[in-house]
């Protein structure tokens, strides 16, 4: 076992001597071009937009609540749920997995000072206020009601300033996803310290790699349909206008071209922490380390290849879906790996059951539930049966909600330690994690019945043989809405006030732990040293990790020795 | 995943406050033409599907479309290409008059070709809306337009640059290098535009 910390030097050694002065706090409201920085400043915008979308996920569930359209009514609720799902989408999951974690782990655990390119890194974050703002906006002025999906014709007839809104928002967002995706590519394939092969990268790593390439790839696919769109909106033209000569199922295929891939961004750099935080907590090497690596990229090529899964109902010809149909059932395979190679990890480990890792634990189960209906969905024939209902509605939050938003609570609270420099209170991120977990699983449980039974989504107002089962969802919804509260109060409370952490609370054996939390502005005490492969938990003698810990002392000390005469 | 241990730790740690590291600009301008790549692809599939699925493309009553002048256009636009690799030589061997020359040629070149295309738009018998063949068509060459134009201006710029005593040197000339890849790939994408929107 890693003991670090306990290092009769490190013991004996003044904290103080061995970091450099934090950084003032204003430098969150700056352009900064820090990836920790701009780190931290994603997390936090992405979820002020995250309790905004949960506001918008709240009303929706009100509203559902009876089966009558009696408290938002018809016009609201279509401009509601489709904010709700866009702000969730693009500017929640993406920008907080991507460009919040992403940009503060990755140049820490590849032994890098920063990303390749700081300054168009300050750029993708800075587009992601605008987006927010133009969205947001659109509440006030006029809702897009289109669905975030979007489909002409209902779009080019659902109001075009809420939808123009809407587009020029995503359209800014996209953008701030490729300046990122040219960002991560370009830092993990060039920027790795020394002696680090891609292979010794922690998971993390490959994860956004292969999150970096989908967006690279598919982004833009989803801009050229957007800006298509904006044509027939606004100039007149019939792209997607059947009355014109055009084809909506050619947006369809732009769209899912990009928002297929989209869940696998969503899912990808979760997929990566989550085998970053288990060894951890389970104080046991990775299991496969190679075959959850490799699965990424095959789980990035194969998620290319299935975007018309999400039309078996519009006029596919038979060809396609088996094609398709096929193609989708295969990521099971490459998905399978990660999730037995992660109970393999925790088989026989010496489990901490700590809140980062309760999140972790929810997210393999809840994700797993979402991965079978997820194959329920990819058969054509039950697909028919269940398209656009609420099956389909269960099944994409078990995987966005139980996936990835349990995934980003579980970075959050595995994290926080070296983002602040202090502890989050262990009793209210576990009160936490009990009321999202039951909140999320009485919310989103009944949905596959609702589904099964027949409930269309996207209305307002349903059948009264519905009522009991929506009635259960949205107390679930509501328990959702309150288990926020002890989280954010947590979060700021600790922030300010928390236990101070130290350089490795968790005796973790990524770079990100040799260093200061917070880390330094170039975020590592002279040259960082990989001493250990990334998840040798209980491979080394203690005799090693004393002689490494002494080495790590000793290369801080002289480095601040130096760096002494101009920090003062 | 092993990493590698002690021998290595003791290259001992020189705090670099501002590590300098290789330049890996070119590299991030390729990986954004990949996305601008996906964008055009992106738009070129939705012709495709158009025109392959129509029963006669372009759609009936649509005007003929001349090719002298853009055949012409193209011409100087490849050619273009030629020029502005010649501007990279140029710098790689310390000649700065050169690369102005060059570049300066390509920017002629490249505002020929604008000029050219907006007055093929001012005498074509279609407009924007006319049909599903007008709009593709204004819509492809347009955005491929605005990507000329953009090029046009990053040349400017560079040229501009270049009167700088010694802003470009044969080691160090990244806004040379990107702007010409930038316009190969313009180039390379208009070949593609041509042959679908002309001769198919």
């Amino acid at each position: 076992m890693t003991q670090l910390q306990d290092h009769p030097r490190l013991a004996v050694a003044p904290k103080v001597e061995l970091e450099l002065p934090a950084e003032p706090w204003w430098r969150f409201f700056t352009f900064s071009t820090d990836h920790k920085v701009i780190g931290i400043q994603y997390l936090v915008t992405t979820f002020f937009f995250y309790l905004v979308g949960g506001a918008l996920a709240t009303a929706v569930r009100a509203e559902l609540a009876t089966p009558e359209a009696d408290f938002l009514g018809f016009e609201r609720y279509n401009g509601a749920f489709t904010l709700h799902a866009t702000i969730m989408i693009f500017l929640w999951i993406v920008p907080a997995l991507t460009g919040g974690f992403g940009n503060y782990l990755v140049p820490l655990m590849i032994g890098a000072r920063d990303m390749a390119f700081p300054k168009l890194n300050a750029v993708a974050f800075w587009l992601v206020p605008p987006s927010g703002i133009l969205l947001l906006a659109s509440l006030f002025i006029e809702a897009p009601a289109a669905g975030w999906t979007s489909y002409p014709p209902l779009s080019l007839i659902s109001g075009k300033v809420g939808e123009e809104l809407w587009i020029l928002s995503i359209l800014l967002a996209g953008t701030s996803s490729i300046l990122a995706a040219v960002n991560f590519i370009t830092t993990i394939l060039k920027m790795r310290m020394p002696g680090m092969k891609m292979e010794d990268m922690p998971l993390f790593c490959w994860a956004m790699l292969a999150a970096s390439v989908l967006t690279l790839i598919a982004t833009p696919v989803l801009a050229g349909a957007l800006i298509l769109l904006s044509f027939d909106l606004l100039a007149g033209t019939a792209f997607f206008n059947p009355s014109g000569g055009g084809d909506p199922v050619v947006y369809q295929h732009m769209f899912w071209f990009y928002s297929h891939p989209a869940v696998y961004i969503m899912i990808l750099p979760v997929f990566g922490m989550i085998s970053e935080i288990l060894p951890v907590h389970a104080r046991k090497p990775i299991f496969a380390y190679k075959a959850i690596a490799y699965s990424s990229l095959a789980i990035c090529f194969l998620g290319l290849i299935v975007w018309a899964h999400h039309m078996f109902t519009s006029g596919t010809p038979d060809w396609m879906r088996v094609f398709f149909m096929i193609a989708t059932m295969a990521i099971a395979v490459p998905t399978g790996i990660k999730v037995f190679s992660w109970l393999a990890t925790l088989w026989g480990g010496k489990i901490h059951f700590r809140s980062a890792m309760l999140f972790g634990l929810g997210f393999v189960s809840m994700f797993v539930i979402g991965g079978l209906s997820g194959i329920i969905l990819a058969s054509v024939p039950l697909d028919i049966h269940v398209h656009d209902t609420y099956f389909v509605v269960a099944h994409l939050h078990y995987v966005l909600f139980g996936g990835s938003v349990f995934g980003i609570y579980a970075g959050i609270y595995h994290w926080f330690p070296k983002m602040t420099g202090r502890m989050l209170n262990e009793f209210w991120g576990r009160v936490h994690f009990v009321l999202t977990f039951v909140g999320f699983n009485i919310c989103f449980l009944p949905m596959h019945k609702l589904g099964l039974m027949g409930m269309p989504r996207r209305v307002a107002q349903y059948d009264p043989q519905f009522a009991d089962l929506n009635w259960i969802s949205s107390v679930g919804a509501f328990m959702l809405a309150l288990s926020t509260l002890p989280f954010l109060v947590n979060a700021i409370y600790s922030w300010v006030a928390g236990p101070k952490a130290g350089d490795n609370p968790w005796q973790a054996l990524t770079l990100e732990w040799t260093t200061s939390s917070p880390p330094p502005h170039h975020n590592f005490y002279g040259d960082p040293i990989l001493l250990t492969g990334p998840y040798d938990y209980g491979l080394h003698s203690k005799e090693t990790l004393d002689y490494f810990a002494a080495q790590l002392q000793t290369l801080r000390e002289l480095a601040l020795a130096e760096a002494e005469p101009t920090s003062s | 995943m092993q990493g590698s241990l002690a021998s290595e730790m003791l290259m001992v740690g020189h705090s670099q406050a501002h590590a300098e590291h290789p330049d890996h600009r070119v590299f991030g301008i390729l990986m954004f033409l990949v996305a601008e790549g996906c964008l055009f692809l992106g738009l070129f599939m939705a012709y495709l599907a158009y025109s392959l699925t129509a029963p006669i493309w372009p759609p009936e009553g649509t005007p003929e479309r001349e090719l002298l002048l853009p055949g012409i256009n193209t011409v100087i636009l490849l050619s273009s290409s030629f020029v502005i690799h010649k501007a990279g030589s140029a710098i790689k061997a310390d000649d700065v008059k050169g690369l102005r020359l060059w570049f300066a040629l390509t920017a002629l070149m490249g505002a020929i070709f604008l000029a050219g295309q907006l007055y093929e738009y001012s005498n074509l018998e279609f407009g924007l809306t006319t049909n599903l063949f007008a709009s593709t068509f204004y819509v492809l060459t347009g955005f491929h337009g605005l990507h000329v134009l953009a090029g046009l201006l990053f040349i400017l710029a560079v040229l501009w640059r270049s009167f700088k005593p010694g802003h470009y040197s044969a080691q160090h000339h990244f806004g040379v290098e990107a702007a010409e890849i930038y316009w190969h790939f313009v180039d390379g994408v208009w070949v593609v535009l041509f042959i679908l929107l002309y001769l198919l």
